[in-house]
């Protein structure tokens, strides 16, 4: 056992007897926190890994929260269902969207362009479903806030925040597996050079499809998650394309393509963002979009001091590895 | 000496611009064959075309007897040739010895396996004190080294080398040459090469094909097209001393 896996180890301990100490306010940011953890994950193993750059990803989000919430809401059926089905339609339509662009060679701004049409044009559709609430939003029974009811994913806060951080855990130890493997090397060769790993045989088609696909899967999940912890769902909010760049911004600022960025990233923009928002607050000052302001400076003295993020700079002050 | 890459009447326009018009030539098992000739002569065309970046208009390519004209880089390399670049691509993030692991994928059926074949081909290519360092921090001769180990971890029968000598100090081409004259011997691997250097084309190349404004002009052992009347005007001068 190593420095870095001394350092997980600790970490991972605080947060699981985090619960015991904080009063809900604390949960209900350490949720959040995990939440963009996660979901900066999935989106990382698409840009981080291999070099395609998704501004869409609230489409996958969406639909996976509106599958589960709708198959909840109207068949009495719990999250257990609602996940296969949300991976399942979140993988078809990533699949849909990767064929399009990469079978016939759209790359760079134009493939980032093409995932926010996908995730706009989803939008405006479903503020046509009424079978799913339109525009006025689906809204499913808040009941019992106390339990752990796992298979139905309805219970206290505190069970919110362990089935996040379970599922943060286990896309953090997928992402490293996928990167030691011959995927993350293939990956990574794409990212860096498509006509050198094209040469060196690897089908780029084919594994940026997987990336896609793995991407997806992982983000419906989180969607999921959102539907059943928020328990209401507006097209106008969950699709909107500020809630992929708030996914994005995570691994951006903690470092892109690296395992603890994602994670690193969503810690320091969400304590950061409501920590400045609640003082404001208190202060007796409220400006709305004041998050946001705030998003842009991080970024920028990111990019401007930290151009890798803050992991890698972080890491060699640690003495760890990647 | 048995055939191993045969080019057929191969033809390659972009625009209407003719880029290699009506090329034939070939590259039997374990030989080593030089493309040469002056720039803008479609050289590094015929490497692409070879190599699956595009189809050619008219014409045919054998390779093992198999026609590969229709395939794609990826399937071109699995078909047993591997390239370089002229303008050397590597992962500039990685370390140099992953690189040379993401070529030994291709034939390894793991990835434990490939970081072994690939710290030995790193080892061979004299790049092992670098094997950690990233490939951004390479110098150009380094990184030209790394082309050829990459391309290398793939097992090929035929290797393309496009330019890799340019930019080395004489002694480095040497030395480089000598490394190909090894490899070609102890393994058999076939080698054709597109060269400005001729040092290096003369102490490698058994035939030479000399190519100008897309047309095969001359062909012939180096001794033979140094002389060449058609080769001295248009590419290596009247009074060439080589």
């Amino acid at each position: 056992m190593n420095r870095a896996h001394g350092l997980l180890a600790l970490l991972v301990a605080c947060l699981a007897a985090l619960p015991l100490v904080a009063n809900s306010y604390v949960l209900s940011v350490a949720t959040l926190i995990l939440f963009f953890a996660y979901a900066g994950q999935a989106w990382n193993v698409m840009m981080g890994f291999a070099g395609q750059l998704s501004l869409g990803h609230s489409l996958y989000v969406g639909v996976g929260a509106y599958a589960a919430a709708g198959l909840y809401f109207h068949f009495g059926l719990g999250a257990w269902a609602g996940i296969w089905l949300a991976i399942a339609l979140c993988v078809l339509l990533g699949a849909a969207i990767g064929f399009l662009a990469f079978r016939f060679g759209i790359s760079g701004v134009y493939f980032a362009l093409l995932t926010i049409a996908f995730a706009e044009f989803t939008r405006i559709g479903f503020d046509h479903i009424q079978w799913l609430g339109g525009p006025g939003g689906l809204f499913i029974k808040v009941e019992h806030r106390v339990g752990w009811d796992l298979v139905n994913l309805r219970g206290a806060p505190a069970m919110f925040y362990y089935v996040m951080l379970a599922l943060s855990a286990a896309a953090f130890a997928l992402c490293a597996g996928l990167l030691r493997s011959r995927a993350g090397y293939y990956w990574q060769a794409i990212r860096e050079d498509e006509e050198a790993a094209q040469a060196l045989g690897i089908n780029t088609f084919r594994w940026k499809m997987l990336a896609v696909v793995i991407s997806a899967a992982m983000t419906a999940v989180a969607g999921v998650f959102f539907a059943f912890y928020y328990n209401n769902l507006f097209p106008e909010q969950i699709f909107h394309i500020s809630r992929s760049i708030e996914i994005i911004l995570g691994p951006i600022i903690g470092g892109l393509g690296t395992l603890f960025g994602p994670i690193l990233g969503a810690a320091v923009l969400t304590v950061l963002a409501d920590g400045i928002t609640e003082l404001l607050a208190a202060l007796g000052w409220e400006f709305p979009g004041v998050k946001q302001v705030f998003y842009g400076i991080v970024l920028l003295a990111v990019i401007m001091f930290l151009p890798h993020g803050i992991w890698p700079a972080l890491a060699r002050k640690l003495g760890v590895g990647k | 000496m048995s055939v191993l890459l045969e080019v057929r009447g191969m033809s390659k326009s972009f625009r209407g611009l003719r880029a290699v018009t009506d090329a034939s030539f070939d590259v039997p098992h374990g030989a080593i064959r030089a493309l040469i000739g002056p720039n803008g002569a479609g050289k590094t065309t015929c490497f692409n075309v070879i190599a699956g970046v595009y189809r050619p208009d008219n014409g045919i390519i054998l390779f093992d007897n198999h026609p590969i004209q229709n395939l794609r880089p990826d399937q071109v390399c699995s078909a047993g040739i591997g390239r370089t670049f002229q303008l050397v691509k590597p992962f500039a993030a990685l370390s140099v010895v992953d690189n040379v692991v993401v070529g030994a994928l291709q034939r390894a059926s793991n990835v434990s396996a490939a970081k072994k074949q690939a710290a030995e081909i790193v080892e061979r290519m004299g790049l092992g004190p670098k094997k950690d360092q990233l490939a951004s921090s390479l110098t150009l001769p380094d990184r030209k080294k790394l082309e050829v180990a990459r391309a290398l971890a793939t097992r090929p029968k035929l290797l393309l080398l496009d330019e890799v000598m340019a930019g080395l100090r004489p002694t480095e081409c040497d030395q480089m040459v000598e490394f190909f004259r090894e490899i070609n011997r102890a393994d058999g691997l076939a080698i054709l090469l597109i060269e400005h250097v001729m040092r290096a084309v003369m102490a490698l190349a058994q035939h030479v094909i000399v190519l100008n404004h897309g047309e095969v002009i001359a062909r012939g052992t180096p001794a033979e097209v140094v002389r060449d009347a058609a080769v001295l005007q248009c590419y290596l001068g009247e009074e060439a001393e080589v």
